[in-house]
């Protein structure tokens, strides 16, 4: 019976069974653990940004303060008001967290490790499977505000939704022209578009952050739509404390509300992930032959920890942010949306088509 | 007054002047020394003047200083001291110019307000705010604290001495015309 599982592993179905689990379970774990990191790290830059300290009491630097955190999520007492609706009450912190695990499965996060590809699901719609799954987590603020049955969370659940449908949709469009000059909607495909060195200025990489107006402008898009995306400052409208008492999270208490908390932070590093992906090259960096996949052992490592420490890069972006800038009004954040991203970004299409059409004639 | 509000420009309406001047602050608060106290390692140097707990001192020859008035207890707002005097036939002071000495003195550091009205009113310049502010205990009654513990707290306040300047003023009195 062992001995029929074992072989049954050798053959190539138990193979990929056997990598995938391990590699789900990796991600699952480091994702998990970049995210009470990200607390800290939050935590820590807000401090400084303040001349403050920061949290340095748990462990050495503070760095066992997500333990703590954790600890003291699960430990605290889980109210749940008698107003709620109870099955939607519960299920709302849920779809906070699973969707940006789940979307991780198509980032490619390193190029081969020993025979294994460094990505979970090589989709050829990558991108479709993505904004598929970004679009599922508006439910969490959504169904979190009608569910408190209370109006500050019904506030922030409606100013919510309206932001993320409006901002999905620029998010959405902007990126259309990076894969018309890649002509493929996998990510791995968009990677291996930006390696090399730019054809204008040849010291610089291939990224489409630079390699075109275009792919520029439309990772401007993509950016500031991300943080809408995402509900961070300067477009936390859904949960600004200082209006809404914290929006759509106020009737939550223990783990639902750390669900909530982690959920936020794995969002942000999948929209980091996903513009180290699209714009900045993913695993790859022009230098040293390190934009080809990696043949050995050591390589891999090093393209996983590239691609690491450019969401590292933009983790700190996404923070700094936040403690940097006030909140927009509500009107300013729509008009922004609607009357400014949405036909920046058609033009942007239009004009990266025209242009790939003129360049091939 | 009504204050115009101008129009902005295009430089500005692109958000960016905002944003490096945000960037500019906080990048320079994020370099700059912190103003976090560590605070059961550092800690705040008080003031000389600052009205902490009130503790009984004692004069330069380690004698109480307390004559059991009475004063400070009957002007004490929340109520906080409580004098037991020594009574006809009781505790005789340890040093002289007194008649008497507290046979218990007890402070309720629970109720203290910190007013320093005992201060102000000791006529024998015996009790004093002092500078401690963080005062714990695990029970209310370790919060009352006792003659032997305020005396002990509280040191010698060989500073001030009253009898001392009052016996200083009484000579130059009998040596009259004082010189200079």
């Amino acid at each position: 019976m062992i001995q029929a599982a074992i072989d049954w592993f050798k053959t190539p179905a138990g193979q990929l069974v056997l990598f995938t689990a391990v590699k789900v379970i990796a991600m699952f774990s480091v994702m998990m653990t970049m995210v009470a990191y990200v607390v800290l790290l939050e935590r820590r830059i807000c401090a400084w940004m303040q001349d403050r300290i920061g949290p340095n009491r748990v462990g050495p630097y503070g760095l066992l303060q997500p333990a703590a955190d954790g600890l003291k999520a699960f430990l605290k007492e889980e109210m749940t008001p008698a107003h709620v609706r109870k099955v939607l009450f519960t299920l709302a912190p849920m779809i906070a967290l699973i969707p940006a695990v789940l979307n991780l499965a198509v980032i490619p996060f390193g190029s081969t490790l020993g025979k294994q590809q460094m990505v979970l699901a090589n989709l050829n719609v990558g991108i479709l499977y993505t904004f598929g799954f970004v679009s599922l987590g508006v439910y969490s603020i959504v169904l979190a505000g009608y569910a408190s049955n209370s109006k500050f969370p019904f506030l922030g659940g409606i100013r919510s939704s309206a932001q993320m449908i409006s901002y999905e949709i620029s998010m959405g469009m902007s990126v259309i022209p990076v894969f018309l000059f890649v002509g493929s909607l996998n990510l791995s495909d968009t990677i291996r578009a930006q390696t090399g060195t730019l054809n204008w200025l040849p010291w610089l990489p291939n990224w489409f952050v630079l390699q075109s107006p275009m792919t520029f402008l439309a990772f401007c898009i993509f950016l500031v739509a991300s943080f809408a995306e995402t509900n961070r400052t300067p477009f936390d409208l859904a949960e600004a404390e200082q209006e809404l008492a914290g929006g759509y999270n106020i009737e939550y208490s223990s783990i639902k509300f750390a669900l909530f908390f982690m959920g936020e932070y794995a969002n942000i590093i999948l929209v980091s992930a996903m513009m180290v992906t699209l714009f900045f090259g993913g695993w790859t960096l022009p230098w040293f032959g390190l934009d080809h996949p990696a043949t050995d052992l050591l390589r891999g490592v090093l393209h996983i920890g590239i691609f690491l420490a450019k969401v590292f890069v933009f983790l700190v972006g996404f923070i700094w942010v936040r403690w940097m800038w006030p909140r927009f009004r509500y009107d300013q954040l729509m008009d922004l949306g609607w009357r400014r991203f949405i036909p920046v970004a058609l033009a942007n299409i239009l004009a990266t088509a025209v242009w790939l059409w003129w360049r091939t004639k | 007054m009504i204050v115009k509000r101008k129009a902005l420009n295009l430089w500005e309406r692109l958000y960016l002047p905002a944003i490096i001047g945000g960037f500019q602050v906080t990048l320079r608060h994020f370099f700059k020394k912190k103003v976090t106290m560590q605070y059961p390692e550092e800690k705040w140097v008080v003031p000389a003047d600052y009205r902490g707990a009130p503790y009984l001192v004692k004069d330069q020859d380690g004698n109480t200083k307390c004559v059991s008035c009475q004063l400070c207890e009957f002007v004490c707002p929340p109520k906080a001291i409580k004098i037991t005097p020594p009574g006809d036939s009781g505790l005789r002071p340890d040093r002289p110019n007194a008649e008497k000495m507290p046979l218990e003195f007890e402070i309720n550091m629970l109720r203290c307000i910190f007013c320093g009205f005992c201060q102000e009113v000791c006529p024998e310049e015996a009790i004093f705010l002092q500078q401690d502010y963080s005062l714990t205990g695990l029970t209310r009654q370790e919060m009352i604290y006792d003659k032997e513990k305020l005396l002990a707290l509280g040191g010698t306040h060989a500073g001030i001495q009253k009898w001392k300047q009052k016996q200083v003023e009484a000579n130059e009195q009998e040596n009259f015309p004082v010189k200079n």
